[in-house]
């Protein structure tokens, strides 16, 4: 072999000895890439009990309450299947909305409440102006819902 | 024809001279059209407002900041292989535009996730990864300035510029592979969920950004070239002229 060929051959072995070695550690480390933790997770109990974890899905419509202080807001995180009391005292952002993705990070308290210490929107990679979205939902599409649950393996 | 002509530094600095102001021509026009596209022409988004706006710039430079890195490893690997001087010349070059790019797509993120997410950062899969991008561009550029010898630096940043390719499909897949809090890509392969003329403005945006970084590399290599080249016959010729 003409040495760049071997070169060649080095390089591109050791890049692929490489992509495979970076295929398994993060293979390996999958579930403590994620993010959030889904309703369902938090109901079978395979959340962090000892820290504050995040837990994501959609506003549940109908489930915000605000409380009298106005700062203080109840509402419920489902992902279609399960489904998590939020307590958040604190502002909320613009996109937080109900039917829409919703990130809290906190803990889930005694009484089963999870108190979110920081509550983020998660919105979804569809831009249309107002007036297709008022279209599709006057169709009856379920947007906001099939996108969230897009993510994370559960792809179509 | 013979196509090692123009890999031959000296005539591909004068190449580079004498194309590099198109590129840049190119670049501002398209550059015009796209952000007239995006801020007067296109929509608002029914979600967002106008604060979306931010994805004609910050979409265009994300993509830029991993297809200048592949192209630069290419360049890498090509140095490696067949200890040619152009392209190592060249993967210089690209780096620091790289750097921007990614620098401004971590920027512009930010000021997009303050408003809609309600942060301005989250150490979720996509955006760690993106910021460790950033720190391969730096680690690049410093290692291939930290020799006395430039063709030894040439080789050990080339080297780090090709491990560091394993990052790129972990940016480009983190929203698939992990729930994270940035979305799902707008635009695949298979299709795209973004309104039309949205669309238009930010593939014409990166259209712009690819034609700005053509422009940018040649202007950059023709230095590197004259710097590294500054004992050859033809430089001398040419600063005597």
């Amino acid at each position: 072999m003409k040495p760049r060929t071997k070169r060649a051959v080095a390089i591109v072995g050791g890049l692929a000895a490489l992509g495979v070695a970076a295929a398994l550690v993060l293979n390996a480390f999958q579930s403590n890439l994620v993010f959030f933790f889904t309703p369902t997770q938090v109901a079978k109990k395979e959340v962090p009990q000892d820290r504050n974890f995040r837990v994501g899905g959609l506003v549940e419509g109908g489930t915000v309450v605000r409380q009298k202080d106005a700062l203080t807001v109840t509402f419920k995180v489902t992902d279609g299947a399960e489904s998590v009391p939020v307590v958040f005292t604190g502002i909320l952002p613009d996109l937080f909305k109900e039917g829409k993705g919703v990130v809290a990070e906190g803990r889930v308290g005694p009484d089963g409440t999870f108190k979110a210490s920081q509550v983020l929107a998660k919105h979804d990679e569809n831009y249309m102006p107002p007036e297709a979205a008022e279209a599709l939902k006057q169709a009856g599409h379920p947007m906001a819902k099939e996108n969230f649950a897009g993510q994370g393996g559960s792809a179509r | 024809m013979n196509w090692f002509y123009f890999s031959s530094p000296s005539t591909f600095y004068t190449l580079a001279g004498r194309l590099a102001p198109w590129f840049f021509i190119l670049a501002a026009a398209l550059a015009a059209w796209g952000l007239y596209l995006g801020l007067l022409v296109a929509p608002t988004d029914a979600q967002q407002g106008a604060v979306y706006r931010v994805i004609f710039i910050h979409v265009p430079t994300a993509w830029m900041s991993m297809f200048l890195y592949f192209v630069m490893a290419c360049y890498c690997g090509l140095t490696l292989v067949f200890n040619t001087r152009l392209s190592a010349m060249m993967a210089r070059a690209i780096a620091p535009t790289g750097a921007m790019f990614t620098f401004i797509a971590l920027w512009t993120g930010a000021f997009w996730g303050r408003p809609t997410w309600g942060t301005y950062w989250v150490w979720d899969a996509r955006l760690t990864s993106e910021l460790v991008l950033l720190f391969l561009y730096s680690g690049y550029i410093a290692l291939s300035n930290a020799f006395e010898d430039p063709r030894r630096g040439d080789r050990a940043a080339a080297l780090l510029a090709l491990i560091g390719v394993v990052n790129l499909p972990i940016i480009y897949f983190s929203v698939q592979w992990w729930n994270t809090l940035h979305q799902g890509s707008s635009v695949s392969f298979k299709g795209t969920s973004m309104h039309v003329t949205m669309l238009t403005g930010m593939l014409v945006m990166s259209a712009a950004a690819w034609m700005y970084a053509i422009g940018a590399t040649l202007v950059r290599v023709r230095s590197v070239i004259l710097e590294r080249e500054r004992r050859a016959q033809w430089v001398r010729d040419a600063g005597a002229a």
